[in-house]
């Protein structure tokens, strides 16, 4: 059904998060974009911010909401994607890929273990969603 | 050649060069306004305004009016909004020279009938929500909200407590979150029931020391009365948390039960909704907030009081949160929810009620075979449908939406509340008669069959407007807020 990769790991607010390196790469999942509908404006921190886990480091809005985007782990920002100022569009179109959003540093790594995997979130989306 | 488009922004329709008044000439000297203005104050060029006769303006402007679309003209079942008739006694009555002409800074006791007129309209708001007191202060339910929630702040500050976080349902219409963060606070979503109720385990689980109130919407915005609100009241102050009702579906409840009985501390008005009042381009509008007796040292100042047989404005009020708006409130809104509290009396308030919550229900049977119905009802004076099995077809709450506006109505609110999949809510309101809901239901119940059979014609809708379907996506990409001048 869904399109979810296996190699990344997932939280319930539907951001994916990857493993490059040490480094975290974070945006949001299919489903999430397809909920929001078109993405009008994406609402970043600056690189060198603090990211929190379970809570909020931008916004995102749609046609429809505007939503929190919750970090997946703490850390420091290290890497903001900037072209989504100017093509929020790309979240929709890429969310996996191009449509990432920030790069964390994390300082607890070991936070990794405690997020969804590929069929857990999969799981949770069959329970919860429609 | 075709007829200039009066359709068109004033800018862009006249020709250079065109004026439409002729000014006697002058009978003082004319100044060289260079001799009084200091150089960096005058402007270089000439302001780019319209180039237009009076006969462009009057025919542009008749045109923009034929483009209205509201409630004189059409059913608009606006979710949320109770968009009901607004008698036109209401306009008669705040049309009065002795209304209209008064000077907001005229001494009291030269306008002791327009002071009198908000002091009764605030007691008969109290009245009606079981509330000791009432500010007519703010200018929409949004500024009730925040006059709440600053008063809950102040009252908390007095007791020497320091809280800082409110507890808003996912359910909640995003002005609820926004004045609870405008108000300083942090805000805390908590996850509705699938009916939209609140779950109390988990609201139990959430009122920490540090949380100063709980907002909710009551009937909650499913349309749906929240059966258990006595305990989550009771829960909430137990703990020492204030509840605040955001009052946007009064119309359910008018003269059956009241929030102050249900156990609310504060509570806000929409006075352009519930209480007759124009809503949206017709007139500003107003959000009175009620208080129980424990909030009242806070409310916003001045506060209208009754001195023997004067009316006077009370500024003295030092654990006021302070002035929220130019002068005392909408005061011509004041009028007209005072004419219609005064026309329809106790009983016919009732019946406002109880006959908004009868077309809700109404329409709900009759939908109910062709839209799935968000949650089981019966529901209050709303119903929330939801799309989800059109959407199967490829057809969306928005697509149907705008099939509605080909077939002669107004939509109901779409997408809204945020956690129900595809959602269309209806509210009909109590004016509207039983030929207009059952004209609309065919029309909704026209548009479930297209979706089986013939999608195209609700893809392509609207096409009978004066503007087909927007690009609402660019429109917020690419906002293009003014018209600017061609050089
Ligand atoms: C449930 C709810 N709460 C609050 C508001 C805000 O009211 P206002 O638009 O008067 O600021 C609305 C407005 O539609 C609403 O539907």
């Amino acid at each position: 059904m869904a399109n979810i990769p296996a190699e990344l790991r997932y939280t319930k607010d539907h951001e994916w998060a990857k493993q490059e390196g040490g480094r975290i790469r974070v945006g949001i999942t299919h489903f999430a974009q397809e909920q929001l509908g078109d993405v009008v404006f994406v609402e970043l921190p600056k690189a060198g911010a603090r990211a929190t886990a379970k809570k909020a480091f931008g916004v995102v809005e749609s046609v429809k909401a505007v939503s929190d985007l919750f970090a997946p782990l703490s850390g420091e920002v290290v890497e903001v994607n900037d072209a989504l100022a100017k093509a929020p569009e790309t979240v929709n179109g890429d969310p996996y890929g191009k449509g990432w959003m920030i790069v964390i540093a994390p300082s607890a790594p070991r936070e990794w273990d405690g997020l969804l995997t590929a069929s857990q979130y999969e799981e949770f989306l069959a329970q919860s969603g429609p | 050649m075709a007829m200039p488009r009066y359709d068109k922004l004033v800018f862009e329709i006249g020709a250079p060069g065109r004026v439409g008044y002729s000014l006697p000439a002058s009978d003082v000297p004319v100044e060289d306004p260079r001799a009084g203005i200091p150089d960096s104050y005058l402007r270089r060029e000439a302001p780019a305004l319209p180039e237009v006769s009076e006969f462009d303006v009057v025919r542009h402007y008749s045109r923009l009016s034929q483009l209205n679309y509201g409630v004189d003209t059409h059913f608009y079942p606006l979710g949320s909004c109770t968009m009901k008739y607004n008698p036109k006694l209401n306009e008669t009555m705040a049309r009065l020279p002795g209304f209209a002409r008064l000077h907001p800074l005229t001494p009291p006791a030269s306008a002791q009938g327009a002071l009198g007129l908000m002091h009764d309209l605030a007691q008969m708001l109290g009245e009606i929500a079981g509330m000791d007191a009432v500010s007519l202060q703010p200018a929409a339910g949004a500024q009730g909200e925040l006059a709440g929630v600053l008063m809950i702040r102040a009252f908390h500050r007095a007791n020497g407590e320091k809280r800082t976080k409110v507890l808003v349902p996912d359910s909640a219409h995003g002005t609820n979150p926004a004045s609870t963060a405008l108000a300083g606070y942090q805000v805390v979503q908590l996850k509705s029931l699938a009916n939209g109720d609140v779950d109390l385990a988990d609201l139990e689980a959430h009122l920490a020391p540090d949380v100063a109130a709980f907002m909710i919407t009551q009937p909650n915005t499913l349309g749906l009365f929240e059966q258990r609100i006595l305990e989550i009241t009771d829960l909430c102050h137990a703990r020492g948390v204030q509840v605040y009702m955001d009052g946007a579906n009064l119309n359910a409840i008018l003269g059956i039960t009241r929030p102050g009985d249900l156990g609310f501390d504060v509570c806000h008005f929409n006075l352009h909704k519930t209480f007759t009042t124009p809503h949206g381009g017709g007139g500003p509008g107003a959000g009175p907030v009620g208080v129980k007796s424990h909030l009242e040292p806070f409310l916003p100042a001045p506060v209208v009081v009754r001195r023997g047989e004067a009316y006077a404005l009370d500024w003295k009020r030092p654990k006021s949160i302070g002035k929220l708006q130019a002068f005392w409130g909408n005061f011509g809104m004041l009028v007209r929810a005072y004419t219609y509290i005064r026309t329809m009396g106790p009983d016919g308030l009732r019946e406002v009620s109880e006959n908004a919550v009868l077309n809700a229900n109404y329409i709900m049977a009759r939908l109910a075979k062709d839209y799935d119905v968000a949650a089981p009802g019966p529901c209050m004076h709303e119903c929330v449908l939801s799309a989800r099995k059109q959407k199967k077809l490829g057809v969306t709450a928005m697509d149907i939406a705008k099939r509605l506006l080909d077939l002669g109505f107004y939509a109901p609110s779409t997408y809204f509340p945020l956690i129900v999949e595809e959602a269309l809510m209806i509210e009909p309101t109590e004016t509207e008669s039983k030929e207009t809901l059952d004209a609309f239901c065919d029309a909704m119940i026209q548009i479930a069959r297209e979706a089986e059979q013939s999608p195209a014609v609700i893809h392509e809708a609207p096409v009978t407007t004066s503007v087909r379907r927007l690009d609402q996506t660019r429109a917020a990409r690419e906002p293009d807020l003014r018209w600017a001048p061609r050089r």
